[in-house]
């Protein structure tokens, strides 16, 4: 049921990213102070927006967890936020070469985006040990769809104190142009914006299909060796089931 | 209903605590001996502003760290838990019950960690600005109570436990430390400059809000099974 | 409204994709004793946190004392007493302090726990935190908390574990047949308990292997 639609996304995908590196190279005029590497704004912005939308998104799946009780909404939560995760080591590390090219240094914090990405990215790191320290799979949905929603609220909490705590000092590109993008930058942005967001979705779909497809065979599997009426005779005498620890 | 069983288990936990000793005494020795180790780490017999700020608050933060650890640990032994959650009580009983307990754990934590830090490192005179500094503690208290107490839940149950409190519970506490080191910063410096207090007390009532809205919203389903 | 204190059917438990718990259908009249035998891991223990509404159902419908589990589990907890494996009590805290609390959390008058300590013959040690007691005087704390709100029905796992025969025989009245409530009793102890029991219920890796009148054959054939 993942798998339907995913071939059209792919190469919905696909397109709009050709068309956004196509753009980005060809299309977009060179920014006047920071040359070439100011191109990377439009993987850093794009990965970080869609990173950060989709940490929310996870905590706002794990509330459909808990209401349905389902594993469905937890892998889709725990997909969701694996991905971001991928994502946001993606922004930080374009936002720290944009930096190390623009200021010369690998690290600013008086950048908000870039520290609220740390910040974040320390938090959601223990989402997977949080999850594999507990061995009951009920248990460990709950559990994790708690934390989901806790830190999907942090996700802008944290944003506004950071953002209130640093001078806005840096030339952003965003407030160069007294507050908005040339045209040209801001299609190509939001161009690179859609590609990214579309990629993010089509890897979530693949993950879920994957994951949905070893989830059916596991189950599959559980129903022979507990001798369920196997289609065919099985080879092997399936073991015992095994009782409660 | 749901206040009474609060106050049963907070009264249970507060004979527990006065008969082991095992959180407050613990964070008070911790927060001592680490302003030690920055006198020494800094080099500095006097600190005031920014590092004194950043000193003060780290050193909370942290012996936080140390009462949410064991915020749930008479729980699990001997069932403990399942006894309360046997009875015909609100489950949020448990978390604000909890909560309650880790402040009142923190202010006796901050009466005496305060004037330790005042005597062994800060430079400027503390007393001056106490109204202000009491605002401060009482809205950063009610933030690192209610974001521990869910931290401590989360933990309790998991294998890795020690580790994962300080690794979940510090990140989620970096806005309270940005908020309350700003508001204190300039409470304490030796020539008293303008403050924005009022914009940090205020974000700290947002997050309190928020993580303690939240917390009781989703605390049920880390105690049922 | 129904004579049956416990209606099962069907019941299932499951611990990630097995089944700690399958297809338990059995009733327990008001009042009745049921024993339930099994070795160990066969999913007794999960049965009685099912009945406590300590455990939700995965599948299959559990009432108790005419509630359905686990939607209106909250109306069930307060009136069933577990007695299990753990004391379920604060170590750290006295007799008189744990009793306390239970107390409040149920609701019970405060002069309830002075005669549960007594009913126990532990009012000599009321004082004493649970950690200086003997294995056998924390069994008879926990009597005396399981039983405090006079619940309905009572789960017991291995309830005379650590009791000297002496001991046992003074808690009758509290958890003993005399007690007139109705019984959930998991135990090793097969002669013992088919004495005590109207019903059993005999469980291998979680599935219901019998359950109706208590045959002695057919319970040791379980441990065979």
């Amino acid at each position: 049921m993942y798998g339907k639609g995913l071939r059209a996304l792919s190469i919905a995908t696909a397109v709009v990213l050709t068309g956004a590196t196509a753009l980005i190279f060809f299309y977009a005029p060179l920014e006047a102070d920071q040359g070439i590497i100011q191109k990377i704004f439009y993987v850093h912005v794009p990965l970080a927006i869609v990173a950060l939308f989709g940490f929310v998104g996870g905590g706002i799946l794990a509330i459909k967890q808990l209401r349905t009780r389902s594993r469905e909404w937890d892998m889709r939560s725990y997909v969701a936020i694996h991905l971001s995760l991928v994502f946001a080591v993606g922004a930080l590390i374009t936002g720290s070469i944009w930096a190390k090219a623009s200021w010369g240094h690998w690290w600013v914090w008086d950048e908000p985006v870039l520290v609220s990405f740390l910040i974040v990215f320390l938090l959601y790191c223990c989402y997977q040990p949080l999850r594999f320290s507990i061995e009951d799979p009920e248990k460990q949905a709950r559990y994790a769809s708690v934390f989901a929603i806790a830190a999907g609220a942090f996700v802008p909490i944290n944003f506004m104190a950071v953002r209130l705590a640093t001078a806005h000092i840096h030339p952003r590109v965003l407030s160069k142009t007294g507050g908005s993008l040339p045209g040209e930058m801001r299609l190509t942005f939001l161009v690179s914006l859609l590609g990214v967001g579309l990629l993010f979705l089509t890897l979530w779909k693949v993950e879920l299909t994957a994951k949905n497809a070893s989830m059916k065979l596991k189950k599959l599997r559980q129903r022979l060796e507990a001798g369920e009426a196997p289609a065919t005779p099985l080879p092997e005498p399936a073991p015992e089931p095994v009782g409660t620890p | 209903m749901t206040f009474a069983a609060a106050r049963a288990i907070l009264r249970k936990d507060l004979a527990i605590e006065l008969r082991t000793r095992q959180s407050v005494p613990a964070m008070a020795l911790f927060s001592v001996t680490v302003f030690v180790l920055f006198h020494f780490g800094l080099d500095r017999n006097e600190i005031d502003g920014s590092l004194a700020s950043g000193v003060l608050w780290v050193t909370l933060l942290l012996a936080t760290v140390l009462a949410v650890s064991r915020l749930f640990a008479a729980e699990r032994e001997d069932g403990a838990l399942d006894g309360v959650l046997l009875a015909p009580i609100d489950r949020t009983a448990v978390y604000l019950a909890k909560a309650s307990a880790l402040f009142l754990y923190l202010v006796l934590l901050e009466l005496i960690a305060l004037p330790a830090f005042a005597i062994l490192l800060l430079g400027p005179d503390l007393t001056q600005a106490l109204p202000e500094l009491l605002a401060i503690v009482a809205l950063a208290d009610i933030g690192l109570a209610g974001v521990g107490a869910l931290v401590a839940g989360l933990a309790a149950e998991t294998r890795l436990r020690e580790v994962l409190v300080p690794l979940l519970l510090l990140p989620l506490l970096v806005p309270v430390l940005i908020a309350s080191a700003k508001a204190t910063k300039p409470l304490l410096m030796l020539n008293p400059a303008a403050t924005d207090l009022g914009k940090w007390l205020g974000f700290m009532a947002l997050y309190d809000m928020v993580f303690v809205l939240l917390a009781v919203a989703v605390f049920d389903f880390l105690l049922e099974d | 409204m129904t004579e049956n204190a416990i209606e099962l059917a069907g019941l299932e438990r499951r611990y990630g994709e097995r089944s700690a718990l399958s297809g338990v259908t059995l009733n327990v009249p008001a009042g009745a004793t049921l024993a339930v035998f099994g070795s160990n891991g066969a999913g007794k223990t999960t049965l009685l946190r099912v009945l406590a509404a300590l455990l939700r159902p995965h599948a299959g419908t559990a009432n108790v004392l005419g509630s359905a589990l686990p939607d209106e589990a909250w109306k069930v907890r307060g009136r069933v007493g577990y007695l299990g494996h753990d004391s379920m009590l604060y170590r750290d805290l006295t007799v008189k302090q744990n009793l306390d609390f239970h107390a409040r959390l149920h609701g019970v008058a405060p002069e309830k726990v002075e005669e549960a300590i007594a009913a126990v013959g532990l009012e000599h040690r009321a004082g004493d935190p649970i950690r200086e007691l003997s294995r056998g005087m924390v069994q008879r704390a926990a009597v005396a908390r399981a039983t405090l709100h006079d619940p309905a029905i009572l789960l017991l796992d291995e309830p005379r574990a650590n009791l000297d025969p002496a001991a046992a025989e003074a808690l009758e009245p509290l958890i003993g047949k005399p007690s007139g409530r109705t019984r959930v009793l998991a135990s090793h102890d097969v002669e013992h308990a088919l004495a005590e029991a109207d019903l059993a219920l005999g469980l291998k890796a979680g599935r219901q292997v019998f359950a109706g009148k208590a045959d002695e054959k057919q319970v040791r054939g379980l441990y065979a």
